[in-house]
């Protein structure tokens, strides 16, 4: 049945109703995942899609989003994909196992996983849930919260695919396990849900890239959910690039628990998207973790890249560092939303975040929130944002040096975007973003150096 | 030729926006000539070396300025540079994400491209480069850091006069490099200092103590005070100065009656 909050709310979800009725039907899928279903696809008539009216919503409009004709990926045949059409994206040469998803749907053919990773589980979630899915149960969708997320509860309800990694205790995954979704979509509307659950048991040490790309442009939707568990004393670096069509919508939702002594990085690469969403929401659950979070945005024209962290420092004495920093051109749009929840249980807290943007256009915008909730008494919380130009002491003391006014200038965009790059502690990973964020200034009139 | 001055200072004034810092300074530097600015704080000795440098912001009122014989005033900064004018700047600018080799073979191949050379590739200017760190006692990872990031004072300091080692100016602008620095960095960037010297370049080290011209010796010695060069003498005026105190000159009894 569907379920009427208001009249606004039950038309825009009522053709998701329709199709979840249809899709719950369909597909084989084990009792307990049904009711989680359902329990998404009833929290998200009930939430809607968020308005300019919702604080954590205020400076990013999806309307063109809940004006889309909805085309969950389900519905159309699975897309067939030559293996060569993997050498055209970037982190082609990375070494390592690779799962692919097609439209949010696992390709075994275009995949790679050598065998003999020493007990890791590297697959995908619709054949594990086709399976016994017991070992699923416990975690899958029982990490993302969906109360105040419409977009993590459709995905929720309509997820059938996505990756799935688990490194068993003590395990080290020496080389970067890459998750690359590739959307052909040509249609609008066109929305794949995929769903990842990781899994990284005390101990481990894993790193993943999490690739979005396409190979063609049109404005479909790709509503992602990452659920990633890092065990005690695990170290997991988490790498996410999102290249989607500039004509695109992208929505995800990271979500990380942190277990005691736990390292964590991640990094999350926005350059695609008409409209990009990134939510972080990471859970510092026990003492002593180091978590860091670290990202880039890029955009031009009317891109809108919008980045909504949120650090719960649940746990006495834990490090949480936030690095931000965006190069925004043309009339294109930038949001950071930043918020560190110290909890009364959560003394010797040190939390900083810094969210730095560079405005090459004159019509260009950035909103930047800091918000700092503080419930413990003996904690070190700073937060900064700068918006601007560059540095005019930076560009003279280049200049100083018999370096020209455009190559100065073009030094610091590249330095700007090489803070954040230089972060990443996978060496191929930083050698390809460094290599890609390079190329994407370039093609930039107002940066390339003039000849 | 060989007498032509490498800067000549004709009555130099300047300010910024209606306050007048400098009032009509002049000297010249000769080849091979160490000269020192002297002067309290506020005396103008800082905006002397940034007018040198190019700095925006500051509006020259009256005099000239000839750097071998060619007005450096019209010069932008990067051309004044390409020149063979140097600026060791008293707060080095610290630049997160560029590299410093990077930035530093960026800088030289530009002095070489102006000097119709070829530029070198990265092995040649490594080789180069690490000849001239042993001047400075640096350690190589700072080749690898991002400019002046995270550097101690007297790292910064070190690289200010490491960068001036590579790039081999004729004309070296000390701005008061001894500020923030230990005895023990202060005789280091002294005796780098000491080394760059040429026959056919000159140094004008800015300063507000003697200290520094213990290691690094002034043929002469021009004290600046209210944007005027009050005196001008041998390198005992600035132990005289260290003895009296500025005082000496501001209530004009040093001046010739």
């Amino acid at each position: 049945m569907m379920p009427t909050k208001n009249n606004q709310a039950s038309t825009e979800t009522g053709p998701y109703w329709e199709q979840f009725e249809r899709f719950a039907q369909d597909s084989r899928q084990p009792p307990w995942l049904r009711t989680v279903r359902q329990g998404g696809i009833a929290r998200f008539a009930e939430l809607g899609f968020p308005t300019l009216r919702d604080e954590d919503w205020r400076f990013t409009n999806v309307a063109p989003i809940a004006r889309l004709p909805f085309k969950p990926a389900f519905a159309g045949p699975p897309e067939g994909l030559p293996a060569e059409v993997l050498t055209q994206f970037t982190f082609a040469t990375l070494a390592g196992p690779r799962l692919v998803f097609v439209n949010g749907r696992f390709s075994a053919k275009l995949s790679s996983v050598a065998p003999g990773l020493g007990g890791v589980k590297l697959g995908s979630i619709a054949e594990e849930l086709a399976g016994d899915s017991a070992l699923l149960e416990p975690h899958l969708a029982r990490y993302a919260r969906t109360d105040d997320n419409a977009f993590a509860a459709l995905n929720t309800a309509f997820f059938n695919d996505g990756a799935l990694i688990i490194v068993p205790a003590g395990t080290t995954v020496a080389e970067p396990v890459q998750l690359l979704f590739i959307s052909t979509a040509r249609e609008p509307g066109a929305t794949s849900h995929p769903r990842n659950l990781i899994i990284a048991e005390a101990g481990s040490r894993l790193t993943v890239v999490e690739n979005y790309v396409r190979t063609a442009d049109a404005p479909y939707l790709t509503n992602a959910v990452t659920e990633l568990v890092v065990g005690d004393q695990a170290v997991v670096e988490h790498c996410k690039f999102q290249d989607e069509s500039l004509e695109a919508f992208h929505i995800a939702t990271l979500q990380v628990r942190l277990g005691r002594g736990a390292n964590f990085i991640g990094h999350s690469i926005a350059t695609g998207a008409r409209l990009s969403r990134n939510n972080i929401n990471t859970t510092l659950a026990a003492e002593g973790v180091e978590c860091v979070l670290n990202g880039l945005y890029l955009t031009r024209r009317d891109q809108l890249a919008d980045h909504h962290m949120i650090v719960d420092h649940a746990q006495p004495r834990c490090n949480s560092h936030e690095y931000y920093n965006g190069i925004l051109e043309d009339r294109s749009k930038g949001v950071f939303h930043g918020r560190i929840l110290v909890r009364p249980d959560a003394q010797k807290t040190d939390a900083k975040q810094t969210n730095k943007n560079l405005l090459l256009s004159e019509s260009a915008t950035i909103d930047t929130k800091p918000q700092l909730e503080i419930y413990a008494d003996d904690v070190k919380c700073t937060h900064g944002a700068t918006v601007g130009q560059l540095n005019d002491e930076s560009v003279f003391y280049l200049r100083s040096r018999g370096i020209g006014p455009e190559s100065a200038r073009r030094m610091l965009i590249h330095a700007f975007a090489a803070e954040i790059i230089d972060r990443v502690r996978c060496a191929p990973v930083r050698a390809e973003l460094d290599r890609l964020v390079w190329d994407r200034l370039e093609q930039n009139e107002r940066i390339a150096v003039k000849s | 030729m060989t007498t032509q001055p490498i800067l000549e200072i004709s009555n130099l004034s300047a300010g910024v926006g209606d306050k007048k810092i400098l009032n009509g300074i002049t000297f010249a530097m000769r080849p091979g000539e160490v000269h020192a600015i002297m002067g309290p704080n506020g005396s103008g000795k800082s905006t002397l070396a940034a007018i040198l440098a190019g700095r925006e912001g500051y509006e020259v009122t009256a005099g000239e300025v000839l750097y071998q014989g060619q007005n450096l005033l019209e010069l932008a900064p990067e051309e004044r540079a390409r020149a063979g004018v140097f600026l060791a700047f008293q707060y080095p600018v610290e630049i997160p994400g560029v590299n410093s080799t990077y930035f530093l073979k960026s800088a030289y191949n530009e002095l070489r491209k102006h000097h119709g050379l070829p530029e070198l590739d990265a092995m040649e200017f490594l080789t180069l480069v690490k000849e001239k760190m042993k001047l400075l006692d640096l350690k190589e990872d700072l080749l690898k850091r991002s400019v002046n990031e995270g550097f101690s004072g007297g790292e910064k300091k070190r690289n200010e006069i490491f960068q001036m080692a590579v790039l081999e100016p004729r004309l070296a602008i000390l701005d008061e490099t001894d500020s923030g620095l230990d005895i023990d960095a202060l005789k280091i960037v002294a005796a780098g200092v000491n080394k760059l010297k040429r026959a056919d370049n000159a140094q004008l080290v800015i300063t507000h103590y003697q200290r520094l011209l213990n290691y690094v010796v002034p043929d002469v010695v021009h004290v600046l005070c209210d944007g005027r060069i009050v005196k001008s003498g041998g390198k005992e005026l600035a132990l005289e100065l260290e003895e009296k105190g500025y005082d000496w000159i501001a209530n004009g009894e040093a001046l010739p009656a």
